[in-house]
């Protein structure tokens, strides 16, 4: 036990030493959280929008301030003509036009049922649909805070979607899981693998080899201090997605660091499946990045809606851990489910954790190939 | 297959037996067999490429061979590997230690690592760290190639192993530092240890107790450092003169030469029997050389290679 412990201590040493790993290990879940968190999102902001208003009434009026002051919308300019509208949409700028008609005032006082039109450049599809559900979303929102105790519906619009769960499409609900998944998988994953092939690279692994270690230790050896050092980033990433992004935490922290805890093993496993493959550290670097990252990236539902891939990509993306660890940290996060509902995916993870672990040991040999 | 029949006496230290090894159409090591006898400083010489390196790596258990067996204390390398990795001290031929550790950290992680600790077994290895002791909180990486060497021999070293490895611990590094090593390998020595050596340098053959001579995968001899000098038979000359391009190629065309190779400054020439200094002069002066030096000399370890390669 002692050996062992030497040799966690010097894994320390190589870790703690080397200014490239630190940066990698703790600069990187930070640039990636801050990255994905405020500057890639999918969300909009001050989307340019015209108003045509037929109406001049005052629920018009009001209905259009609300929409401006969302914080969502800008207001280049109001149209007078019907004729306007192409041309503003040739243009370029305009994302989305919201068309009053005559006696929307009086229709919506009145009769109850009004109509407003809105008119979205759909040559950009992804934001078209977000800027229809976020301005059906306000003007639903105005139609409550009109009518607090009527029921029933006073104004007509075509919803064209639902939005469940985060009503205001933030980007970082999606993207923290995602980040999560990433990092992890490169430190446990990547960063193992490369430790180990440097050994096999530099020649002291022939020397650790040529002493009492077992093949065993050596590798344990080599995956507790990233294993701490991962369930680390995992607890930074998320406090920095709930105090920083305002992402809910709805559900159980300690199912939530037992999942990151299976993740990271099964994250290890394929490290060490990869370090069994690799000899040097350039190719133990290939393999991760285009066995592990891309795949992951890709494929898992981080940046891709896994609905709107082709078949074929659908099917491959069921082998990918990261797919079924993203769907557990929303569900826990956001959801707020417990084991109940998410027992499936969980199972997934420990079943592919287990069998990339025993692969790995049998790939394990006490002498070189 | 040449050299001495095994005896299989107990008490050898490494009993190598048709050991045979290949990898793929390469066939490293072929049938080699040599004891080495227990305190012995036994050297392993040959060039790159000989086989050297394959062969040191199935001693320390590092390689299975494809054919023939050994054993190094009395165990077998392929049964008994794991008690052997407790046993043998292995130096590779590459740095192999943690240029992020310090030389201090480097030697107590191996002394931990065998079970030990440097205090337990400082007698052995007192004379080579006091020179590295001023430089025990230096990164191992930054230490000159001879202190590098210096600190991989005291952490090959520091669990006291029944038998030394080194697989040519003076390749690449100076002229100083590797008289400076072979002293303290004679130091070793004296201890009762039992060292293999492995070395492309024939100058460093008479430092040994015994060598065997090595070529593509083969053992071509083993004796004393002056048995195998004496393995040459031939007439042999140191030849010298101003155009040493022209020289060569007009010896190698010489009805008397058997063999002509540079050597430093002078090429050796080896004739037929009866051939004498005077001769060969006569000859030279006849294709013009000027400033012509001849002498008749005894044989090297490497004259004696050259020659058993030609075979």
């Amino acid at each position: 036990m002692n050996r062992f412990f030497a040799f966690v201590k010097k894994e320390f040493f190589h870790i703690l030493r080397d200014r490239r790993t630190l940066l990698i290990l703790f600069g990187m879940p930070l640039a990636m959280v801050l990255l994905f968190g405020f500057a890639l999102t999918n969300e909009i902001k001050n989307a340019k929008v015209a108003v045509l208003d037929f109406d001049h009434g005052q629920h018009s009026r009001q209905l259009t301030d609300r929409l401006l002051s969302s914080g969502y919308f800008q207001l280049t300019r109001n149209l007078t003509a019907y004729r306007d509208v192409e041309a503003t949409f040739r243009q370029g700028h305009v994302k989305l036009v919201v068309i009053f008609p005559v006696g929307f005032t009086h229709d919506y006082a009145h009769g109850g049922k009004a109509q407003v039109q809105l008119l979205t450049d759909a040559s950009e599809q992804n934001t078209a649909i977000t800027l229809t559900n976020y301005a059906t979303n306000i003007i639903q929102g105005y139609q409550a805070d009109q009518n607090p105790s009527d029921a029933r519906p006073s104004m007509q619009i075509e919803v064209q979607s639902q939005m469940v769960f985060n009503p205001e499409l933030k980007g970082a609900f999606v993207f923290v899981p995602g980040v999560m998944s990433l990092v992890l998988l490169l430190v446990s994953a990547l960063m193992t693998s490369i430790t180990i092939a440097r050994e096999k690279e530099t020649g002291t692994m022939e020397v650790l080899m040529v002493s009492p270690l077992s093949q065993l230790q050596i590798l344990f050896g080599k995956v507790l201090p990233y294993l701490l050092l991962s369930f680390i980033n995992g607890c930074i990433i998320i406090a920095l997605g709930v105090f920083l992004l305002g992402i809910p935490l709805n559900g159980s922290l300690l199912l939530l660091l037992s999942e990151t805890l299976l993740f990271i093993f099964l994250s290890l496993s394929l490290g060490l499946l990869v370090s069994t493959l690799a000899d040097t550290q350039l190719v133990a670097m290939f393999i991760s990045m285009l066995v592990l990252l891309l795949p992951t990236i890709f494929l898992s539902g981080f940046l891709f809606p896994i609905d709107s891939m082709p078949r074929f990509l659908q099917i491959v993306s069921t082998i990918i851990p990261a797919r079924y660890f993203i769907d557990i940290v929303k569900g826990i996060m956001i959801k707020g489910v417990g084991l109940a509902d998410l027992w499936r995916p969980t199972l997934v993870l420990f079943l592919m954790a287990t069998v990339l672990m025993a692969a790995s040991l049998k790939n394990l040999k006490p002498r070189l190939n | 297959m040449t050299g001495q029949a095994v005896n299989n006496n107990p008490m050898d230290a490494i009993i190598i037996d048709h050991l045979s090894k290949a990898f793929g159409d390469t066939r490293a090591v072929q049938d080699v067999s040599l004891t080495v006898r227990e305190g012995e400083l036994f050297g392993l010489i040959g060039p790159d490429g000989a086989g050297k390196t394959t062969l040191f790596k199935m001693l320390v258990t590092l390689l299975l061979p494809d054919a023939g067996r050994a054993t190094v204390a009395g165990r077998d390398v392929v049964r008994d590997f794991r008690a052997l990795r407790t046993m043998v001290g292995y130096m590779p031929g590459r740095f192999s230690l943690y240029p992020d550790l310090s030389v201090e950290e480097n030697l107590s992680f191996f002394a931990t690592v065998f079970g030990t600790t440097i205090e337990v077994n400082y007698d052995l290895i007192r004379e080579i760290y006091v020179q590295l002791e001023p430089f025990k909180k230096r990164r191992a990486g930054a230490l000159s190639g001879g202190m590098k060497q210096k600190l991989a021999l005291c952490c090959a070293l520091i669990h006291k192993p029944a038998v030394l490895f080194l697989d040519e611990p003076t390749t690449g590094v100076d002229a100083v530092s590797r008289r400076e090593f072979w002293e303290m390998l004679q130091t070793l020595k004296k201890r009762g240890l039992t060292i293999l050596v492995s070395t492309p340098y024939m100058d460093e053959a008479g430092q040994c107790d015994r060598i065997a001579l090595m070529q593509n995968g083969r053992i071509l001899a083993i004796d004393t450092p002056e048995g195998v000098e004496h393995l040459f038979r031939k007439p042999l000359f140191a030849v010298k003169a101003s155009d040493t391009y022209q020289l060569i190629q007009d010896l190698r065309k010489a009805p008397f030469t058997v063999t002509c190779y540079a050597f430093g400054e002078f090429l050796h020439l080896t004739t037929k029997e009866g051939v004498s200094a005077a001769s060969i002069q006569q000859y030279l002066i006849e294709k013009q050389h000027s400033n012509v030096v001849i002498k008749p000399i005894e044989a090297g370890i490497e004259d004696s290679f050259m020659a058993l390669m030609e075979q």
